[in-house]
């Protein structure tokens, strides 16, 4: 903890900027430049700032979660992403592991309109596992004992 | 086949259950199962002695052409009839003899599991299948001899036992690679049958080295025979089931299968005959000297393994039928003697023979069987075992080679086998009442049934030679690899053997009866012997114990330094060499970009280097190296790849974090930081190379012309396929989906791994102590 007037006020404004930004980098991933991995970093990055200015238990605080937790559930849920897999054609078994399955609505004029599918669960829990992952490590290292 | 070793397993896993229910009852039921399966083998006798032979296979690991293939012929049905009749009764009578134990259905747990194994390894015919149920057979063995977990011998017991047989199981694995290779197939039937000339195969004597280690650390052969009388600090069912009846004789079991395969040559029939007289002379020597009755019986079954396996190497036809005969007959009285000693144990709190006495007028049932069961062992008409050791002397005369050695060696052993019978019966039953015995009680059925039964068999066979014959008929034709006569007869009219047996039955009498002098004499000779072995197995693993700490010294030394020195030097020098050695060193074609700002960001590195290289202080010098970092990142940018970018920046980021809250916790520059000139020579040599290596990489790399196929399909199956237009997104997160979850996985350890590792900081208090009074 630094007790910096200036790291602090930044901070605060920052910590919600950068989150908002991570999700939209998330969102955007699929067709420009942006990502699970990039998003995840950015929301690992605010949140160790946020601790460096306010200390790691307000940042624990602010979390809400055990970074343990939000890591296993975005671990849990890039791999159950994969399973949706077998719901496609053919049977349970006819589909590999992971294939991408899609929910696609199309405008009246026939171009694609909205499209979610399984890779951005599977990114969501990239999102996840790094937040949680770099987070257990700053948590970890900041921690008095 | 494949339906009892599953119902058994099975039986096992339901076992604890079961006998959660049925607390009084379970052994009974628990012992219909392997009981029924018995019948099943039984029923197949008339078909296998008249020469069939059923098979069965099914895939197991067909990538690899694995099988799991089994067969029943003679051997694997005689085997496996042991296994499961003699398992039947061992379940009933441990049900008694462990009555009340707090473990007792983990118990039935093992010894149904050790069964399976057995029964597995008789009847398969795969060498992998093989291999596998062996081993298993070694790891429930572990469990069983170490079922008193609590006590400290039990558990040195079960380490040895569980090394020195899995030592042994490794060699065998790699003999039985070796054979299926050179004989062309790894079904054991097809080796056998096929044309292939092992015996004069280059790889002979390896693939034989091999199979008979495995084979001797599992039989207990000497000078591998140590574990053995240690195991017998497991519970008596289990001495008397796996190291007396059926495990122990796997080995021996291994070495009849091979005999038509391997056998017959010079080398095989010395190194079995050799190896087998000695164990036999010295497991019936051992045997007198002892006074605890288990570890009486343990020696005599050494003996019996030592006989066996000298049997299996003569390989001449009476020795075969000898082989055959004895192991039968040892298996049953060995089996019912085990369990006599553990009702005698059981009825009056002690096995050694100097407290026991004066037995008889209490015991009386104990007695009759311990003394049937006794002189089938001492060898004397008209048990089975006198039917034994007639073909045993039979075999040994026929085989020319074997030399007056080790006649005279089977005649000492089978002596002491009278004295050693001698010394479970007659002193514990006849010999004057002892305070020990003043409160001894009869056993329950239980304790008593399945001795009896086993007792009682040896005279029947011997009486009525015919009921076994056409069994034992099969399997000495399974071990000959011919079809072999086998007539069993008391009588054979006035022959050499009867005349050693006659010899053989003086010299025991005269053994026992001067106990004393020879046990004194005997007394001198162990101290050469098993205290020998038995320490120089400890000194062993003392000695395989202070080498890895000696290497893990100087590999571990906990200073990064030499971490990083050795890391970076493997990753420069391997491909370094590689590259030059392999003449991958290009130079390639394409003109020096003239773009500014590469030039620029290049010189903003090279002084972020400079920065790093005369810092004063760590904070400096990760401040330095990050101004590399980010110029990369400015690299990517410029050079349109705005994903890895702006990860790069992240990391950058992240990475100054997270060391600045390292350094925050670390003490000021230590001594090993202060280094001298020599090894900063070193390292900035070494640095310098990483350098160029790989720098000579990528520019090698950069002379060949790129293959366009990749990138364009990913261009043209990016949107179509999986409805995203970013290509480097659309890698990750589906075309390599699977990669990147291997990497999350990875990220999601490495976090919970910093995080354990810093927690664990608190406690180390008593590490480092350890680490102190370490030598």
């Amino acid at each position: 903890m630094m007790n910096s007037l200036i790291l602090q006020t930044a901070t605060r404004l920052l910590l919600g900027l950068m989150i908002l930004f991570s999700v939209f980098i998330l969102w955007r991933g699929h067709n420009q430049p942006g990502g699970g991995f990039i998003g995840g970093l950015i929301v690992a990055v605010a949140f160790a700032l946020h601790a460096l200015a306010y200390g790691v238990r307000a940042m624990r605080k602010l979390l809400v979660l055990d970074p343990r937790t939000i890591l296993a559930a975005g671990l849990a849920l890039s791999i159950l992403a994969g399973f949706v897999a077998a719901l496609g054609p053919g049977g349970l078994f006819a589909n590999p592991y992971l294939e991408g399955r899609w929910f696609v609505t199309y405008t009246p004029a026939g171009e694609k309109s909205f499209a979610i599918g399984t890779p951005v669960l599977f990114d969501i829990g990239v999102y996840l596992v790094v937040i949680g992952g770099i987070l257990a490590m700053v948590q970890g290292l900041m921690e008095e004992d | 086949m494949l339906t009892a070793v599953v119902a058994i397993f099975l039986l096992a896993a339901l076992a604890p259950s079961l006998h959660r229910l049925l607390p009084n009852g379970s052994h009974w039921v628990l012992a219909l199962g392997p009981a029924a399966i018995t019948v099943w083998f039984a029923s197949q006798i008339p078909a296998v002695s008249g020469g069939a032979v059923l098979t069965q296979a099914m895939h197991w690991v067909p990538a690899l052409g694995v099988e799991l293939a089994f067969r029943l012929d003679g051997l694997s049905l005689l085997f496996a009839l042991l296994v499961t009749g003699i398992g039947s009764l061992i379940v009933v009578y441990s049900g008694s003899y462990l009555h009340g134990h707090e473990h007792q259905g983990r118990f039935y747990l093992f010894i149904l599991a050790f069964m399976g194994s057995m029964l597995g390894l008789v009847l398969a015919d795969d060498m992998i299948g093989l291999f596998v149920f062996w081993e298993l057979t070694s790891v429930t063995s572990f469990l069983l001899i170490g079922f008193n977990h609590e006590d400290a011998r039990s558990r040195r017991s079960a380490v040895q036992a569980l090394l020195v047989t899995a030592t042994g199981g490794l060699a065998l694995l790699a003999g039985l690679v070796l054979l299926g290779l050179e004989g062309g197939s790894f079904r054991l039937s097809a080796v056998q049958a096929s044309e292939v000339d092992l015996r004069g195969s280059a790889l002979y004597l390896p693939i034989l080295g091999l199979l008979l280690l495995g084979a001797f650390t599992k039989s207990a052969q000497v000078p591998f025979h140590f574990w053995l009388p240690n195991a017998m600090d497991a519970p008596t069912p289990v001495s008397a089931y796996l190291h007396s009846a059926t495990m122990v004789k796997a080995g021996v079991y291994l070495v009849a299968r091979l005999q038509p395969t391997l056998g017959g040559t010079e080398v095989w029939i010395w190194t079995l005959a050799g190896f087998g007289a000695v164990t036999a002379v010295w497991g019936g020597l051992m045997a007198l000297r002892s006074t605890d009755l288990k570890k009486v019986l343990a020696y005599t079954t050494l003996m019996a393994l030592g006989v066996l396996t000298l049997l299996a190497g003569l390989g001449s036809e009476d020795a075969i039928r000898a082989y055959c005969v004895f192991l039968l007959g040892h298996s049953l009285y060995k089996g019912a003697l085990f369990m006599g000693a553990g009702g005698v144990d059981h009825g009056t709190g002690t096995r050694d023979v100097r407290d026991l006495g004066g037995l008889w007028p209490k015991m009386r049932l104990t007695g009759l069987v311990i003394l049937l069961a006794a002189l089938s062992m001492a060898g004397l008409p008209p048990f089975f075992g006198f039917v034994g050791k007639e073909l045993i002397y039979e075999g040994v005369l026929e085989a020319d080679p074997a030399g007056l050695w080790i006649l005279a060696g089977v005649v000492l052993a089978n002596a002491t086998m009278l004295g050693a019978a001698g010394l479970v019966f007659v002193k514990p039953f006849l010999g004057r009442p002892t305070p020990a015995t003043a409160h001894a009680h009869e056993n329950g059925p239980a304790l008593l049934l399945g001795p009896a039964v086993l007792a009682l068999l040896g005279l029947g066979f011997g009486l009525m030679g015919s009921w076994p014959a056409g069994l034992l008929q099969a399997t000495a034709a399974a071990v000959a690899g011919r079809p072999l006569a086998l007539e069993l007869h008391l009588w054979h009219g006035l022959t050499p053997a009867l005349g050693l047996s006659a010899l053989t039955i003086a010299l025991g009498a005269l053994l026992y009866v001067g106990l004393g002098p020879v046990t004194a004499a005997l007394a001198g000779l162990a101290r050469l012997s098993r205290v020998d072995f038995d320490a120089g197995w400890d000194r062993l693993l003392a000695g395989l114990d202070a080498l890895a700490r000696a290497i893990t010294r100087r590999q571990q030394t906990g200073a990064l330094t030499w971490y990083m020195l050795a890391t970076i030097a493997v990753l420069t020098l391997l491909p370094g060499v590689t590259l030059l050695a392999r003449g991958g060193l290009q130079w390639p074609d394409q003109p020096v970009g003239d773009d500014y700002v590469g030039w620029a960001l290049c010189g903003l590195m090279l002084l972020g280097t400079a920065g790093a290289l005369w810092a004063r202080t760590r904070l400096g010098a990760i401040t330095a190296l990050s101004i590399v970092g980010m110029s990369i990142a400015l690299f990517f940018l410029a050079f349109s790849a705005p994903d890895v970018g702006i990860t790069q920046l992240m990391v950058e980021t992240l990475t100054v974090i997270i060391i600045v809250l390292v350094l925050a916790r670390l003490p000021k520059f230590g001594p090993l930081e202060r280094t001298g000139a020599g090894l900063r020579l070193l390292k900035a040599g070494l640095a310098l190379l990483a350098g160029a290596v790989t720098t000579a990489i990528l520019l090698s790399v950069h002379a060949q012309p790129l293959s366009p196929h990749l990138s364009e399909f990913y261009a043209a199956a990016s949107y179509v396929e999986a409805f995203g237009h970013n290509v480097v997104n659309v890698i990750i997160v589906d075309f390599r989906g699977f990669d990147t979850l291997g990497e999350i996985a990875v990220v999601a350890m490495a976090g919970l791994g910093v995080l354990a590792l810093l927690k664990a900081r608190g406690a180390p208090a008593a590490e480092d102590q350890k680490r102190e009074t370490a030598p």
